[in-house]
């Protein structure tokens, strides 16, 4: 079997399987008491191990399945977790994440595990010798069954496991009893073995399959096995589904009840084998000398049983689609929203009604589309925060310091391009916070704080923005101590300190080669993150902005444009050239006249709002071949603004407001000045869009 | 006998050069170009190529001929090499040719004053026709525009 066409999925199903194993042991490590956390890990752990060692990926199998035991011992209830056991799991995890990233990265995904191996047989060793004894005549009774009992697919379910079945049979759920026979001729019967426990898993629970599921994997096993299962579906459903997996020769699916379980746990040989109840018809002795099919009939109020109830988890239902699709299928969509502009101008201009309302029509179901195809690209933003609560715990940990952190709006939803670009500046923030703003356990009570910080990570929308804030109760900036290090390390002079207001001070943070912890931490680096952070936010088109009071806290605010792809601007024109300008940066537009231009120092600049701002002479920034505005007595302006910086532009005239498609100048035009990209309007032809961050110095 | 090449023939000036014809993606007539500012001086603006904008440079500029107006004959010949795509203005577009890769001598140092590193070679086609063929991954060396930029700078 061709492996690569599945590996693409493979990776993405272990990530997906990684991060709710991440999750769920962070929840465990909260509520260690709850053992249904437990099942899920244990499910997530156990899909991932099934599929790598489909894959051929022995060391991620291996591993898996060692944790696995640990976690099996757990969720029976053998084993308490501690603290040890969560570190050697999270480690554990740690070499399967970076086993998976080498497959991404086209390796083996070989490591060496021995030592985590190591240490988790330990804890499987230490617990389960004592849990040994009570267990062994379980095994002993089944075995001495086995002659019989195995031919005939019964076999013996322990205390735990029983008592599950019996719940969820007195809570009303079917519980089934199903013989599975392969086809003889079968090829891969562990992959059909795979299929089945999927659907069973994906429709239910699997409780005990005899031989284990680890051993039917490694396909030791002949052509028939046999599983307990609490199942939503109806009997002859299921049935019938099963029998739809190729290569299956035949499925006997036994409905059992109360009874039926009682005798199974009793650790009798030869009452196992009596499963046969009076409320069905079904038997299940010697099926598999007949291999017959048999159609099982179902007492009507068991088959009525609520199904919905013992549905693990919502199945999501969703597909992958390559990133690459959804980008071709975006710039379809702009091509078409350019015919519409030019079909309404047509319109217009021709006048017949029907055409008119055809066009309208057509106008409204684009912009419905537009609103869909816009969504299909955004993502929440909890595919980025999930990995935080991991990250600040292990820094917390190695720091000594106590951190919670609360996270909020994890579904606000974010364009697919800000999602993969904002990772990293946050967990700069975040690294930060721990390490420099939230304080050690000792100051904190000193400060009369609780020993336990606080870090807000909270995402919400507002307008066209979406922003992102990250707030700790720690020990704020130190606005003197900032400025020592900032005439230090040559970002201000002694003098231009004086004249800075706060917020300005606040803002030295994220000047290029600053850091104010007096030791170089390996964890939030050397000074080299805050600067990075902020033009990373900026080159997305977003702004951040630092809210601090000393000894309280302080609160990084990163604002995102909702989407990179569509945006509202002012089209202008410049003589004979038209320009677009980003409706995000514009506070306002005016006229001037030419006596309102004041000269200080050979700059331009007016009076606007009584605050004095810079005049930019836009015609001279893009060296316009037809339009100077020297020549006009009266000018457009148009005022636009970077972070709390001002500027008014001098433009020759205003279009009107429109929604553009960004497009960019291709490979070969980087680095154009003043221009951030360009737009094709309604008559095709190509406008660019001005950058109004590089107008204001 | 060498490889077959299937070439387009476009002209500038008086001299005939040619760009393998799977290099090229559309040949297109003049339409509206968007002047980009502080760009080198051969470098014209960006174009509507069906909803994708695709720069636009003079050839002439490029090999430092003198630039002419426009003619009802002139083309935007759009190639595509690794991931960069540009149009050339060419004077006119008018064949489609195969030649013999044996054909393809290498080019002297300086042929009609465009410098031989933008050039792969020079294929004779028979009765006096000379053909220049084009070393496009060198005439779209963006390198060399940022030198450009910086001496015009």
């Amino acid at each position: 079997m061709d492996m690569n066409a599945y590996l693409s999925m493979f990776i993405d199903e272990s990530n997906d399987h990684l991060q709710a194993l991440n999750e769920n042991l962070l929840r465990l490590e909260s509520e260690p008491e709850e053992l249904s956390i437990v099942q899920d890990i244990f499910r997530s752990a156990h899909t991932l191990k099934g599929m790598s060692a489909t894959m051929g990926f022995e060391d991620l199998a291996a591993l898996t399945h060692e944790m696995e035991n640990v976690l099996d011992l757990v969720r029976n209830s053998k084993l308490k977790m501690d603290s040890f056991i969560f570190d050697t799991l999270f480690k554990g995890l740690d070499a399967l994440e970076a086993m998976v990233q080498d497959i991404v990265g086209g390796g083996t995904g070989k490591a060496d595990v021995t030592s985590i191996v190591a240490s988790l047989q330990v804890i499987l060793k230490s617990d389960y010798s004592a849990e040994k004894a009570p267990e062994a005549p379980t095994v002993a009774a089944s075995s001495s069954g086995a002659a019989t009992s195995s031919a005939s697919g019964a076999m013996l379910l322990d205390e735990f496991q029983s008592s599950i079945l019996l719940q969820s049979v007195e809570s009303g759920h079917n519980v089934f009893h199903i013989q599975i026979s392969i086809r003889e001729n079968c090829l891969l019967k562990a992959v059909r073995a795979y299929m089945v426990f999927d659907l069973l898993e994906r429709n239910g629970e699997v409780i005990k399959s005899d031989p284990s599921v680890q051993d039917i994997e490694q396909e030791k096993f002949d052509f028939t096995f046999t599983v307990f299962t609490i199942c939503r579906l109806g009997q002859e459903d299921l049935q019938t589904q099963l029998l739809n997996i190729s290569e299956i020769d035949a499925a006997v699916v036994t409905l059992l009840d109360a009874e039926s379980l009682a005798v199974l746990s009793q650790s009798n040989a030869a009452a196992a084998v009596e499963v046969e109840t009076p409320t069905q018809a079904a038997v299940l002795p010697a099926q598999s000398a007949t291999k017959e099919v048999t159609p099982r009939e179902v007492s009507p109020s068991k088959a009525a049983a609520p199904a919905a109830q013992a549905a693990p988890a919502n199945v999501s239902r969703t597909i992958r689609v390559d990133i690459e699709r959804l980008d071709t299928l975006m710039n379809l969509f702009s091509e078409l929203l350019i015919d519409r502009v030019r079909l309404e101008q047509l319109s217009s201009e021709i006048k017949r009604n029907d055409l008119t309302e055809t066009v309208e029509h057509m106008t409204r179901v684009s912009s419905d589309l537009q609103s869909i195809v816009l969504k299909l690209r955004m993502v929440p933003v909890d595919s980025v925060f999930n990995r935080f609560p991991r990250m600040i715990r292990d820094l917390a940990k190695s720091l000594d310091k106590k951190i919670d952190l609360v996270i909020t709006g994890a579904d606000t939803e974010l364009d697919r391009t800000v999602i993969d670009e904002i990772g990293d500046p946050l967990v700069h923030l975040l690294r930060n916070s721990v390490d420099h703003g939230i304080e050690t356990q000792e100051e904190r009570i000193a400060a009369g704080k609780s020993e336990t910080g606080t870090i807000h990570l909270r995402a919400f929308h507002s307008g066209n923005h979406v922003f992102i804030e990250v707030e700790e109760d720690g020990r704020g900036i130190h606005h003197e101590r900032v400025l020592k290090t900032a005439i230090k390390n040559g970002v201000v002079t002694e003098e231009q300190a004086k004249l800075l207001s706060p917020d300005e001070i606040n803002m030295l943070i994220f000047a290029a080669g600053f850091s104010t912890a007096d030791k170089i931490s390996d964890i939030s680096g050397r000074g080299v993150g805050l600067d990075v952070v902020r033009s990373k936010i900026t080159s997305l088109g977003g702004n951040v902005t630092i809210d601090s009071a000393f000894g309280r806290g302080t609160k990084f605010s990163v604002q995102l444009p909702l989407t990179l792809s569509i945006i509202s601007a002012m089209l202008i024109k410049l003589g004979s050239e038209k320009y677009a300008i980003p409706l995000t940066s514009i506070v306002e537009t005016g006229i001037i006249r030419k006596e309102q231009i004041l000269h200080v120092h050979g700059n331009q600049m007016i009076e606007f709002r009584n605050v004095i701002i810079p005049l930019v002479s836009l015609s001279k920034v893009l060296e316009s071949p037809d339009f100077n505005e020297n020549e006009e007595q009266e000018t457009e302006i148009v005022v636009v603004r970077k972070g709390e910086k001002w500027a008014a532009v001098m433009v020759d005239e205003f279009i009107g407001q429109s929604e553009i498609v960004l497009k960019t100048l291709g490979k070969y035009l980087t680095n154009v000045e003043a221009v951030s990209g360009a737009t094709i309007l309604g008559d095709g032809y190509v406008a660019l869009i001005i950058d109004p961050n590089a107008l204001i110095k | 006998m060498g490889e077959e090449l299937k070439v387009i023939v476009f002209a500038l000036g008086n001299e005939e050069y040619g760009i393998e014809v799977d290099k090229v993606r559309t040949i297109e007539r003049l339409s509206p170009i968007t002047r980009v500012p502080k760009t080198a001086a051969f470098i014209k603006g960006v174009i509507n190529l069906r909803g994708v904008v695709v720069p636009v440079i003079d050839l002439r500029g490029r090999f430092n001929l003198t630039e002419t107006t426009p003619t009802e004959n002139s083309r935007i010949i759009v190639v595509a090499v690794a991931d960069i795509e540009v149009g050339f203005i060419v004077d006119a577009a008018n064949d489609v040719i195969d030649i013999d890769t044996d054909t393809i001598d290498l080019p002297p140092e300086i042929v009609g004053g465009i410098k031989a590193k933008y050039l792969r070679g020079i294929a004779k086609l028979g009765e006096g026709r000379l053909l220049i063929m084009l070393n496009l991954s060198e005439v779209l060396n963006k390198n060399e525009i940022i030198q450009v930029e910086q001496l015009e700078g």
